[in-house]
């Protein structure tokens, strides 16, 4: 073997080496969470208003990823430092909060800050939208525990059924790709929620390995790159022209989540994760709501209030959620009926910016009593 | 070409690259630039076209390699060893619809082995006629070159491709209303057209060396620089395949600087400027002055790192395979004024306009008494007009090149004005004042090349301005 041989082989092998150590050291240090901090908003670039989420990234500048540290790290509420007159709200939930076809002006939060509101002590009150687009209690549970250090005042946390069913509290892709944190979150709280199932998406060490992760890596990146756009255009969500809308004609199902009639039960519902937030709140009010929805008056209407929900399962649901709420003194307001019908998109959770008034004036009226805050 | 497809030619050119004492390495990249014109062709919703564009490819390098042999070059051995093979590998294509993972060479599912042997034996049979009947003809050169560029011109424009979209797809009996200019990518088209016009050019000229058909296949569809370029010339390409060349660590080392450099250029820096570059979509979105400004000069980036990224894996994989292809950029945004721009931009483009457009119009105005001025407008306008119809027929990129052309005519100008009359600044201030003028200039025409409508293109220019 020559010598230009022997260099060639060389290079080669060191190359391979080296480059095998830098993916297995890696996934050794696991410096994902580290990574998730590091961002380019609320300094290079301002800060979103609600949490990233794009189904269609090229159009919404926006994506889904799964790294809370890089989704709280690109929300406006990590650039800002709390103000000795801020009276702060975090806004929880699903895609109804999050402001799904909506833009940030027309979301819960948005149309809660248009109103200007003041504490009884005169502090400015500062709604932020800390929605999600998946409904899931765990994953609001799991956005609400990572929240808490940010110093929130009250905590607003509209509901809806759909997040409560046992077997969809892992079907949230945030859940399931923040396996260890839900999982936490399970023992510290002794949630009703199998810290085995499977959807909860178990890591090995090639998983945690920088090859592995490189997805991960590559939407945190994606995530900055969009942030130009997001900066200059302040477009994060894409709204088409021809919105389909909500069914009104239903199938006629009584089936719910695999439930039957005639009740749900409490043991068929994660009341318990809604408790467990509660009191993962601590001192800061908890003010629970339950989201207006869609009555269809349609085929099978009789059946059925809407695609999501069969009558006797939401009039069940309705009257536990309001009997725990007496039981254990939460602060709670059923807001079911509160937008007109005609005010719903895609889904029947879903709100126009008309509906999102609506439901903002019940709103209003129950910080005004319950809270005291006033414009 | 994608990263994988990046990485398996490196792959091949590091594999072989040890063992070219066993290997003959011009049958090599003639194999491997033939399957790999098949393999890079993208996906069509044209029945079949994913494979009857790469073989007319072969067939049109085939049909004018036929037509330039000098009259006194009689067709050798290693030319009808060269034929057969080209033919077999184009029937095998075909076959691969049987063999399940080989499909996948192919975007789409390869045709039946018929169709592609009816194919083949056209192609044998035009190329044929065209050896033994009109080889070395002038007509027949001129009438070649015509024929390419026509179908240059149904690529580029969107009516006519769209048109011709529709023809194949009658043809193919599916639904020409579904038409689409889209459906016609013909990968690489725009610089085997190029290469194709300058051997047929050069042989009419009476100054084409004799090229042996594998050599000058691989020649016109060499795969690292099929895709975007740069265009080499036939009698500094072919002479390469016929030296020694073992791949040592030296080659090595250069090569893969060049690999990696081009590939954080491409799918680093362009990519990731891409996400907020000027586009028809948000160039609509943008309010502010400010912002517009930053996605436009994200566009100017992006489009030489895309770019230059690309010619720097040419250039790179060439080197791993012993062929050194020629330099297409040399820090283009860093020159002072238009003219030392495109010598630095595209610069093998460059040349070949100058070289088969500019230079004999200019000679043929200038024989016929036409005002030096004029000749220097009209050969300046319709040069770069004629690079922008290159990039597409559609009034964007004319207006680009007009831009480009009338910027070239007024440094001319300006060039001989500041000779009569030396200014006294020094090169302290001159220099980054041209780099900045001449930045800005190229930067301001990317607006025409990145948006196809005139009404965004006049959007974008009234938020640059401030009056939007």
């Amino acid at each position: 073997m020559d010598s230009q041989k022997i260099s060639f082989v060389r290079l080669i092998v060191k190359a391979a080496l080296l480059f095998t150590v830098v993916i297995l050291l890696f996934g050794a240090v696991n410096p994902m969470p580290a990574i998730g901090h590091m961002t380019l908003y609320n300094w290079l670039l301002p800060g979103r208003e609600r949490l990233p989420y794009g189904d269609d990234p090229e159009r919404s500048y926006n994506l889904n990823l799964y790294s809370l540290e890089a989704m709280f790290a690109s929300h406006k509420l990590a650039g800002t430092s709390k103000a000795a007159d801020e009276f702060r709200v975090f806004v929880i939930g699903d895609s109804s909060v999050w402001g799904f076809l909506l833009e940030n002006k027309d979301t819960l939060a948005g149309a809660l800050n248009a109103a200007s509101l003041h504490s009884a002590d005169g502090r400015r009150v500062v709604f932020y939208n800390l929605g999600h687009p998946t409904i899931s209690l765990t994953k609001d549970l799991m956005i609400l525990d990572y929240a808490m250090q940010y110093d929130p005042d009250l905590i607003l946390w509209p509901v809806t059924l759909e997040a409560f069913p046992l077997s969809k509290q892992t079907s949230s892709p945030l859940v399931q790709n923040n396996a260890n944190r839900v999982r936490e979150l399970i023992s510290r709280f002794d949630l009703p929620v199998d810290p085995n199932n499977v959807d909860l998406v178990a890591q090995d060490f090639w998983d945690r390995s920088l090859i592995g992760q490189r997805r991960n890596l590559a939407d945190i990146v994606r995530l900055q790159l969009y942030g130009f756009m997001w900066a200059a255009t302040r477009i994060d969500v894409h709204i088409p022209e021809e919105i389909k809308l909500r069914a009104v004609d239903l199938e006629a199902s009584e089936d719910f989540a695999g439930l039957q009639p005639p009740e749900l039960r409490a043991v068929d519902l994660a009341i318990d994760v809604l408790a467990a937030g509660i009191q993962r709140a601590g001192d800061v009010p908890v003010l629970v709501i339950n989201e207006p929805i869609f009555v269809s008056d349609g085929a099978n209407s009789e059946i059925r209030y809407n695609s999501f929900y069969p009558r006797w399962a939401y009039d069940s649901y309705r009257s536990l959620l309001q009997e725990q709420s007496q039981q254990s003194g939460w602060n709670y307001v059923d807001l079911w009926q509160a937008v007109a019908n005609s005010e719903f998109t895609n889904t029947p959770i879903h709100l126009t910016p008309q509906g999102t008034l609506e439901l903002t004036d019940a709103t209003l009226a129950v910080f005004d009593d319950q809270f005291k805050l006033q414009p | 070409m994608t990263l994988t497809q990046i990485f398996i030619f490196t792959a091949l050119g590091l594999v072989a690259g040890g063992f070219y004492k066993r290997v003959n390495r011009g049958w090599l990249l003639f194999l491997a630039s033939v399957l790999a014109v098949f393999w890079l062709q993208p996906a069509s919703l044209i029945r079949n076209l994913p494979f009857v564009l790469p073989a007319a490819s072969l067939g049109l390098a085939t049909a004018v390699w036929a037509l330039t042999l000098p009259r006194e070059t009689k067709i050798s051995r290693q030319d009808w060893w060269a034929a057969g093979i080209l033919g077999g590998l184009i029937l095998l294509v075909s076959a691969t619809r049987f063999i399940e993972p080989l499909s996948d060479l192919l975007a789409v599912r390869p045709p039946a082995v018929d169709f592609a042997a009816i194919f083949v034996l056209v192609l044998a049979l035009f190329a044929g006629l065209l050896f033994w009947l009109v080889r070395g003809r002038m007509l027949a050169l001129y009438l070649s070159i015509m024929l390419i560029v026509a179908i240059l011109i149904v690529i580029k424009s969107p009516p006519l491709a769209q048109a011709a979209s529709g023809a194949l797809r009658s043809l193919s009996g599916q639904d020409p209303a579904l038409a689409s200019p889209l459906d016609f990518g013909w990968l690489g088209f725009s610089y085997i057209a190029f290469r194709l016009i300058h051997v047929l050019r050069d042989r009419a000229a009476g100054r084409l060396p004799a090229v042996s058909l594998r050599d000058f296949v691989t020649y016109i569809v060499f795969f690292p620089a099929l895709t975007s370029g740069p265009i080499d010339r036939v009698e500094r390409f072919t002479p390469q395949l016929q030296t020694d060349f073992l791949l040592d660590s030296d080659q090595l080392l250069t090569a893969g600087r060049r690999l990696i450099t081009g590939l954080f250029m491409k799918f680093v820096l362009a990519d990731a400027l891409a996400f907020f570059a000027l586009n028809a979509v948000n160039a609509w979105q943008v309010q502010s002055a400010g912002w517009m400004w930053l996605l436009l000069l994200a566009f100017s980036f992006r489009i030489f790192f895309d770019f230059a990224g690309y010619t720097h894996i040419a250039i790179g994989l060439g080197m791993l395979f012993g062929v050194v292809l020629p330099e297409n950029f040399d820090q283009p945004y860093l020159k002072q004024n238009l003219t030392a721009f495109w010598n630095s931009w595209h610069m093998t483009l460059t040349q070949w306009v100058r070289s088969y457009y500019f230079n004999p119009v200019a000679r043929w105005l200038r024989a016929h008494k036409i005002p030096i001025l004029l000749v220097i407008l009209f050969g300046q306008l319709t040069t770069m007009g004629l690079i922008g119809l290159w990039h597409g027929i559609t009034w964007n990129f004319i207006t680009w090149g007009f831009w480009h052309g009338a910027g070239l005519f007024i440094h001319n100008q300006w060039t001989a004005f500041s000779k009569t009359r030396p200014f006294s600044l020094s090169p302290s201030i001159t220099v980054p004042l041209g780099i900045i003028a001449t930045f800005a200039f190229v930067t301001i025409g990317w607006v025409w090349f990145a948006l196809p409508q005139p009404a965004d293109a006049a959007r974008v220019f009234s938020v640059l301005v401030g009056m939007k």
